[in-house]
């Protein structure tokens, strides 16, 4: 065996620009799968992260009537004493912070120009709307008593000609359907980095919505965030036994889900695609080396070779071309994935709605892709050279000794 | 003893519609320490009866007894190892494989054979002696002469301690010198180790040579001279 390796290894150095070729390729194609796959990582890790941080935490508690599309404001669809529940559970120690906040739709106006608005009332203080204080850029935070200041997302402020300290003309949908209308104002403009998000979400401090909306001492909801996102079945467990409902963010998060599933299935079908483009360049040098090589081949069967083991001669140059191709493409994919990783990619507003994906992504690639797409390509790498392998097997000794050199 | 046995052998070619009759009912024996040569001109069936005697082809109709087997009842991978263990090749192109040194062609069939590395080491050393060149061992094919090529094809098909060695047009690409050195040897190993050589010629210097000559014409024995033993 370790004679049928050292032949097929003088064998590929007998062209060495196309063995070179041959396996560059097969890294190539790995390394377009790393990427790829540390993209997807990034991109779905990204989405459901900046979702759970922004828009749903780990958990909601709500009335078991609230409708999260109708932003309903009716008091028999509203947490009733939130601040109390919200106490409640963040003395849980899976638990980093547990906030009330109370969601109301409506739009804003500044001189002639006018946006819808997603209405966020939040606890200023609280640690799960800190992701919203450090993306001040202009202005400055929301204070618990501030009854006229609102915090407007870096978009839309663009969109309005807004700056800091601004006056705006804010509508809201109230508790009894009515719509009322107050000046605030722009007390900070904050950013994300997360396009879709920041375009349409305006917040308030609880208090002053509860106010405007005749909510109340209600909330929509009570956001709980997690330390570890892997507590998030045992304490929705825990919470559940009222009559509140109890949601995870996989519940509040369906479509981003939905988008991760599908993501999976195109891209299988994309490595599909990138590892027969390489294996069709094995195949073709495997075979091209077997026409070269018929008399060889002739020779070997003439002293006794059988074909089995003229057939693992070829596959064992398949072999060295995997080896070869794979230690490339596990470099090149590490780098680029590492590059990926360090800049980003950016995309900006790709104009999703109910996506909260961030403007730019940033690869991220794990060992588990890593080892799993590095044997895939190398037993696709070696399957593809079994066709010249097993041509070159069957070729009659007599007609391959007849074999042009 | 026979070493070969061929009985009413015929080997037709079909190309499309065309059958070409290499061979038309050979009857032929060839006994152990024969040192035969086939001569006949071009397409007369020499190369067809050397492969059928090799296991490299099958007859049409007829059988072939090598070394005491009844060769057209095997299957490939049998064949194949009845080559290996029984039959060495010399071709008329030296047929070494470039991408291994003098020493390692002679290595192949031992390795084929499954012999260990200290009687493998000990069979090719013995070999590059008889043919003298030991010094070449480290060189591959496109370093040696043609001459020297020839001679490493010598070696490698005697390292199996064959029953049988076949040669097809062993000098037909060598000078005469050459071809000359090459049949001396031939001749030498025949004698020392008693091993049959066959070997398939055209050309008279190389005839002269042969204890035994078998002629061919339109795929017949026309002419059996000789008893092909050593003198």
């Amino acid at each position: 065996m370790l004679q049928l390796f050292k032949m097929s290894f003088r064998d590929l150095g007998r062209n060495r620009r196309r063995s070179f070729f041959s396996a560059l390729a097969v890294s190539v194609g790995l390394m377009i799968l790393m990427l790829m796959s540390s993209v997807i990582n990034g991109e779905m890790g990204s989405a459901i992260q900046g979702a759970i941080i922004l828009e749903t935490g780990h958990i909601q508690v709500r009335a078991a009537s609230y409708d999260q599309n109708k932003s309903s404001l009716k008091w028999e669809d509203l947490v009733v004493n939130p601040d109390q529940i919200a106490s409640q559970i963040s003395v849980l120690p899976q638990v980093k912070a547990a906030t009330p906040r109370l969601y109301a739709s409506g739009f804003i106006s500044a001189g002639n120009q006018s946006a819808g608005a997603r209405i966020y009332g939040i606890d200023p203080a609280s640690a799960a709307n800190d992701p919203y204080r450090l993306g001040i850029i202009s202005g400055s935070y929301l204070k618990a008593d501030d009854s006229a200041g609102l915090l407007i997302g870096k978009p839309s402020a663009e969109k309005l000609h807004l700056k800091a300290g601004d006056n705006v003309s804010l509508s809201v949908n109230t508790a009894n359907g009515d719509v009322a209308e107050q000046t605030f104002i722009v007390r900070g403009i904050y950013s994300t980095n997360t396009s879709s998000f920041d375009s349409a979400t305006i917040f308030l401090p609880l208090t002053k919505a509860q106010t405007i909306t005749q909510a109340q001492n209600r909330a929509s909801t009570v956001f709980v965030l997690l330390k570890d996102a892997s507590y998030t079945e045992a304490v929705a467990s825990a919470l559940k036994g009222s009559d509140l409902k109890v949601l995870t963010w996989k519940d509040l998060n369906p479509l981003i889900l939905d988008w991760e599933t599908q993501a999976n299935s195109y891209i299988s079908i994309l490595y599909l695609i990138i590892l027969a483009i390489a294996a069709s360049v094995i195949i073709n040098t495997l075979i091209m080396s077997v026409y070269e090589r018929t008399r060889e081949i002739g020779i070997l069967s003439a002293i006794g070779m059988r074909g089995g083991r003229i057939m693992v001669l070829f596959l064992a140059e398949s072999t060295l071309l995997a080896v070869g191709g794979v230690l490339m493409g596990v470099v090149l994919g590490v780098v680029s994935a590492y590059l990926f990783n360090i800049h980003g990619f950016y995309i900006g507003n790709m104009g999703l709605t109910g996506f909260t994906v961030a403007d730019t992504i940033f690869a991220k690639l794990t060992l588990n892709d890593t080892i799993n797409l590095s044997i895939l390509t190398f037993i696709v790498t070696i399957l593809a050279g079994l066709y010249p392998a097993i041509m070159a097997s069957r070729l009659q000794p007599v007609e391959a000794l007849r074999a042009e050199k | 003893m026979e070493v070969v046995k061929i009985d009413n052998a015929t080997r037709v070619y079909k190309i499309g519609t065309m059958e070409t009759q290499a061979l038309r009912g050979v009857n032929l024996s060839i006994e152990n320490g024969e040192f035969t040569a086939l001569v006949g001109p071009s397409g007369s069936g020499k190369t067809t009866l050397l492969q059928l005697i090799g296991c490299l082809d099958q007859p049409s109709s007829g059988a072939v007894w090598v070394d005491g087997k009844d060769v057209t009842r095997l299957n490939r991978n049998q064949r194949a190892d009845m080559r290996r263990g029984h039959i060495g090749f010399i071709f008329q192109f030296f047929a070494l494989i470039p991408t291994l040194t003098a020493y390692e062609n002679v290595e192949m069939p031992l390795l084929l054979n499954g012999h260990s590395p200290s009687e493998r080491r000990e069979r090719v050393m013995e070999l590059l002696k008889a043919v003298d060149l030991v010094e070449r061992a480290k060189n591959r094919p496109d370093q040696l002469s043609g001459g020297q090529q020839q001679r490493i094809a010598i070696a490698r098909a005697l390292a199996p301690k064959p029953a049988l060695v076949l040669a097809d047009e062993p000098t037909a690409n060598l000078d005469t010198e050459n071809g000359t050195q090459v049949m001396q040897i031939m001749e030498k190993l025949n004698k020392e180790t008693g091993v049959t050589f066959v070997f398939a010629t055209h050309d008279p210097r190389v005839m002269k040579y042969a204890r035994r000559i078998v002629t061919l014409r339109d795929g017949l024995i026309v002419e059996n001279n000789g008893n092909g033993k050593n003198s």
